[in-house]
């Protein structure tokens, strides 16, 4: 479970490009919960992840993270109960390391590291039973360099390197949207399957209202650093694009100018 | 062709800058982190092991002695860097700069004569071998053991988080790696093998001397580049063993050039020599691609 508390940021503070982007943002994401969260550029939902990791510090407000209070921790300490995967098909992996070295690193997310063997050999067979569930072939490339894999199959992998280890959280951030369309339905699809077979508690940041709408059990508006609305259940059933944006201009009195959100 | 005495010299001052290329090998690739400590943090080690030989000391443990303030000088330059945010080149000229004081302090004087001391090469000279192949052997395996050591441990979970953070340090970090703490322990285990370096090359000269150090990062980039242009780093085994490579042939090109006569050059030469081989190394790799290129077309 997590709860941010009445979270603002401002950058470049006191600066001419003084940008507020984070304004008393609050949100509780329950045990299990798949939260999806839109909004248009600038409306702060990058900023939101950045802060929930611990990239970014928040100037006021709390993150509490299982009962524990994180907000001051720097993103490294919060790794054991953070998992992340990055808008960047070539963030979340180091290229320069073989696949089994990447698994590796990710087994170990949040805790200590000691000088016995990274790669141990009673990882491999789960590395390979994970890599075999893509359906990739990747199980047979354990030794490969992570930069000879494309982008699609490198998001895969890290993926599976987020959920190897059990998390508080998962935050996707638009981990889709640097993928053509077929990769991207394909992460997709293996994003849902994971978050439902482990249990997940995800966050998932996305640009498309119709994504935000076709998987998770929750979706939440950002707009101008505050959450502009929350539906979950019955209400959010049946709902279409169409509808949100409806209800989006009636709890802002505003008019939705962002193309991209209409047509993604 | 090299005499016999340079021979071995250029091999054994290949092994001790081998040692400087795991250094460099550490901060330049493994940490993305151009260090020029080690210009400092060699006499460093040179000054910290002559005055303690001189003053009695076991020379080994003068030696770990000077891994420990190689060391030392490379946290320095780390955590100016990571707690100070100064940018780490300049982090680590400002170390440079400073210990060339400090190498005068810990000395007393410009340079410190061991000729007559007992060094950690005197029991081997007992063994039954040519003068000169000693400090060779001895040399020889410092770097295995080192080449080992450091093999094991950037395979290891720590070691792998290293690499990590020089690659990918927003992974890294997401992955609950204190990037900081290993930029520190990178940077310093990186001068430590320097400082070592600059020990042992202190014992086998015969001198410590503040000004040892010029160069040292230019002679031990053009190990790393050379060696690579040698032998593909494409596992961590294969870089470490082309640091040492690197090192060795740049050392015999080194005293190829000096001993041609009909070249004309001389010792004063050495710095502008090493300047246009790095420049080869660097450039040579690029020709050589583009030249193979050329051949497979024109067959086509």
């Amino acid at each position: 479970m997590i709860t941010a508390t009445d979270l603002t940021l401002t950058f470049g503070k006191g600066t001419p490009l003084e940008n507020p982007a984070l304004r008393g943002m609050s949100l509780t994401v329950n045990q299990g919960e798949f939260v999806t969260v839109i909004g248009s550029n600038g409306a702060g939902k990058s900023t939101f992840l950045n802060a929930l990791a611990g990239e970014v510090m928040v100037d006021s407000g709390k993150i509490i993270v299982d009962n524990q209070d994180v907000t001051k921790l720097p993103t490294y300490k919060r790794a054991g109960s953070v998992a992340r995967v990055f808008q960047d098909p070539l963030a979340g992996t180091c290229e320069g390391l073989t696949i089994e070295e990447n698994l590796a690193l990710a087994i170990k997310r949040g805790q200590r590291r000691g000088l016995s063997a990274a790669v141990k050999a009673r990882y491999l067979d789960q590395f390979k039973t994970s890599l075999a569930s893509l359906n990739l072939g990747l199980e047979n490339r354990l030794g490969d360099k992570m930069g000879l894999l494309s982008g699609g199959q490198r998001q895969a992998v890290s993926l599976l390197m987020a959920s190897l280890t059990p998390s508080a959280i998962l935050l996707l951030d638009e981990h889709t949207a640097a993928l053509d369309p077929k990769t991207a339905s394909f992460v997709l699809d293996l994003t849902t399957q994971i978050i439902e077979e482990q249990k997940l508690t995800a966050l998932m940041v996305t640009h498309s209202m119709k994504q935000a709408l076709e998987v998770g059990d929750r979706t939440v508006m950002l707009h101008q650093g505050q959450v502009v609305f929350d539906i979950a259940g019955k209400d959010r059933e049946g709902l279409e694009v169409k509808d949100l944006l409806e209800l989006f201009e009636k709890q802002r009195g505003l008019e939705i100018t962002d193309d991209s959100l209409l047509l993604g | 062709m090299l005499s016999n005495i340079a021979f071995y010299g250029a091999i054994e001052t290949g092994l001790i800058y081998g040692l400087v290329a795991f250094g460099i090998y550490i901060s330049f690739r493994v940490l993305d982190f151009p260090d020029l400590t080690v210009d400092g943090s060699f006499p460093l080690g040179a000054a910290v092991a002559a005055v303690l030989i001189i003053d009695g000391v076991n020379p080994w443990l003068a030696t770990g002695a000077a891994v420990i303030a190689g060391m030392g000088a490379g946290a320095v330059t780390a955590l100016l860097n990571v707690k100070l945010n100064i940018l780490n080149l300049l982090a680590s000229i400002l170390t440079m700069i400073a210990l060339y004081s400090v190498n005068l302090r810990i000395m007393g004087r410009p340079n410190v004569a061991l000729l007559t001391e007992e060094t950690v090469l005197t029991p081997w000279y007992n063994l039954d071998l040519e003068y000169h192949q000693v400090p060779v052997l001895l040399f020889t395996l410092v770097v295995l053991v080192g080449l080992v050591l450091l093999w094991r441990f950037m395979k290891s979970e720590t070691g792998l988080a290293m690499r990590a953070t020089g690659a990918n340090p927003r992974m890294a970090r997401a992955q609950g790696i204190a990037t900081g703490a290993m930029i520190v322990l990178g940077v310093a285990l990186s001068n430590g093998l320097v400082g070592l370096a600059g020990a042992l090359f202190a014992q086998s000269q015969g001198a410590a001397d503040v000004t040892m150090g010029v160069g040292v990062i230019v002679i031990g980039l053009a190990s790393l580049i050379g060696g690579e242009a040698v032998l593909t780093p494409s596992t961590v085994v294969r870089a470490l063993i082309a640091c040492v490579i690197g090192a060795i042939i740049y050392r015999l090109a080194i005293a190829l050039a000096l001993n041609a006569d009909f070249l004309g050059l001389q010792a004063q030469d050495l710095n502008l020599i090493t300047a246009v081989l790095v420049t080869l190394a660097i450039v040579l790799p690029g020709v050589r691609t583009s030249v193979a290129a050329r051949l497979t077309r024109n067959k086509a």
